[in-house]
């Protein structure tokens, strides 16, 4: 058996490039959305109003509940057909309001559903991470802070969401890399990503062990580089290097 | 001399547990009040009612505040947080906060409450440190400071809103016995600067030697009160003799 990684290394790394884009791009927003929607989220969860922890409990109920390639498969051909469906015209009439030609067979391009799919879990997640960073906050820090006059918001904002996250930084920097291998799934309905790129590639010349080794230590390279990058984010934000 | 707090017929339960029954004191302008009682007695929860970090089930709190006439606290309708601006606390777990520095600490409440400009509150947090003797550690972290420290700091923060009122949950319990010495120092220093103070604590030598009223509340009632040379050498009630001598 012959391998040909030289062949692989040479046609496969322009692909893997562009791939490359997709990946960063994809991850990088969907990692940015998912914290702010995990955040919101986790401030629902936690609120006193029953009716906004129904929502955010069914939220992060869903998400985890069901396998991310069901979500991406259902973002991006089930919700186009039903709203075609249910909306007759939507794309005359969209076309009308908007600046721009609608087209809604698709809806979403491959990248947007991807990106909706990996945010929206990486926010129901991130709703678990600050919930329990939030938590783990010492209630003796919330009293003091309203003993000295400060509101509900303002305690939130300025005393307990600055330890919170601290506490939440090593799971966010898993979240973060789990986002990252997830984008890697939205292969399935044709981002053009890392993934995608080898899986054309492989398929076209039959060069499998190879190729697939070689994405494989592009992933390597990016989530060593991620990983080096959150372990010098987490020494700069301890206040408290004792312990 | 004003009343600065009115508690009459102040009721707590947690549910089916009745914590404090029937409690009415009054607090004059400038007074030390020194609480003791035996631990589960209900100190800390009458203490917690007056700035309403527990809500009183029963009875009426009112605070005689300086330009606003009487504030009745225990009122669902007032904006509580005013009133807490005007109520310092102090707590046995210090609960300093740990991402700031001991100025930032005490900078953070009249900053955020827009009661004093930054550079102000700066002035105002250095000059309180210099007071309880902390000048030098005004760029330290919590983590950094000595508990004794740590509950200067928590003094220094409690007084950075100018409230008229002090209260102190066991603020030294939490102590090394060597470091007791200097936060008791700094309580009797405001107290001899006229600060109407409200002190949950078991240092009997501070209640005596500070305290105008020592209260002894004992299975959520008040068993006794009375001036500290009084309460300490001839208590009239069975359950003070009992408490003193199990205490010393
Ligand atoms: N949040 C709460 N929920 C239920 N029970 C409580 C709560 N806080 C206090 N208690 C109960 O109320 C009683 C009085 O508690 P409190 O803390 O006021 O006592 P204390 O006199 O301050 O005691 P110590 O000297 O130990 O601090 C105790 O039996 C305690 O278990
Ligand atoms: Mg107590």
């Amino acid at each position: 058996m012959n391998f040909d990684f030289a062949r692989v290394f040479e046609q496969l790394t322009p692909l893997l490039w562009q791939g490359l884009y997709y990946t960063l791009y994809v991850s990088f927003v969907s990692i940015v959305a998912g914290m702010i929607v995990g955040l919101i989220s986790c401030f629902m969860i936690i609120s006193r109003y029953r009716i906004l922890r129904i929502l955010s409990g069914t939220f992060v109920w869903v998400i985890r509940g069901t396998p991310m390639l069901v979500q991406a498969m259902f973002f991006f051909f089930g919700v186009p057909q039903v709203l075609r469906m249910v909306v007759p015209g939507i794309n005359e009439t969209l076309t009308e309001i908007l600046p721009f030609a609608v087209n809604i067979p698709m809806l979403f391009t491959p990248v947007q559903a991807g990106i909706l799919t990996v945010a929206l879990n990486a926010g129901a997640y991130f709703t678990e991470i600050f919930r329990a960073g939030i938590n783990a906050v010492d209630k003796g820090q919330n009293e003091a802070a309203r003993s000295l006059g400060l509101t509900q918001w303002k305690t939130m904002y300025k005393v307990i969401l600055p330890q919170a996250l601290r506490i939440s930084l090593p799971p966010s920097v898993n979240q973060w890399i789990i986002s990252v291998k997830d984008t890697s799934l939205l292969s399935a309905i044709g981002v053009g990503e890392l993934m995608q790129q080898t899986r054309i590639y492989a398929g076209r010349t039959m060069i499998n062990f190879e190729s697939f080794i070689y994405v494989a230590l592009w992933y390597l390279a990016i989530l060593s580089v991620l990983m080096i990058l959150a372990k010098k984010l987490e020494t700069w934000v301890t206040y408290d290097r004792k312990n | 001399m004003t009343e600065k707090i009115k508690v009459s017929n102040l009721y707590k339960s947690f549910g089916k547990l009745e914590v404090l029954r029937d409690i009415s004191v009054d607090v004059q302008e400038g007074e030390v009040v020194c609480v003791i009682g035996p631990s589960g007695g209900g100190k800390s929860t009458f203490l917690r009612c007056i700035n309403r970090l527990e809500e009183a089930t029963q009875g009426e709190i009112i605070l005689g505040a300086k330009d606003a006439g009487n504030i009745t606290i225990t009122d669902p309708k007032i904006n509580i947080n005013k009133v807490r601006e005007r109520i310092g606390m102090v707590f046995q777990s210090f609960n300093l906060f740990p991402h700031l520095t001991a100025k930032k600490n005490i900078m953070l409440a009249p900053v955020s409450l827009n009661k004093m400009k930054k550079a102000e509150a700066e002035q105002n947090a250095l000059a309180l440190l210099e007071r309880v003797g902390l000048a030098e550690k005004a760029n330290n972290y919590p983590h950094e400071l000595s508990g004794g420290q740590k509950q200067r700091v928590a003094i220094a923060r409690a007084l950075a809103m100018q409230p008229e009122v002090m209260l102190f949950d066991e603020p030294t319990s939490a102590l090394d016995p060597e470091l007791v010495g200097e936060v008791l120092a700094v309580m009797q220093k405001l107290a001899a600067d006229g600060m109407t103070m409200l002190v949950v604590t078991h240092e009997m030598g501070f209640a005596r030697d500070v305290a105008d009223r020592v209260i002894l509340i004992a299975e959520g009632q008040i068993a006794e009160e009375g001036a500290p040379a009084e309460f300490f050498t001839n208590p009239k009630e069975d359950r003070t003799k009992e408490f003193l001598s199990s205490i010393l």
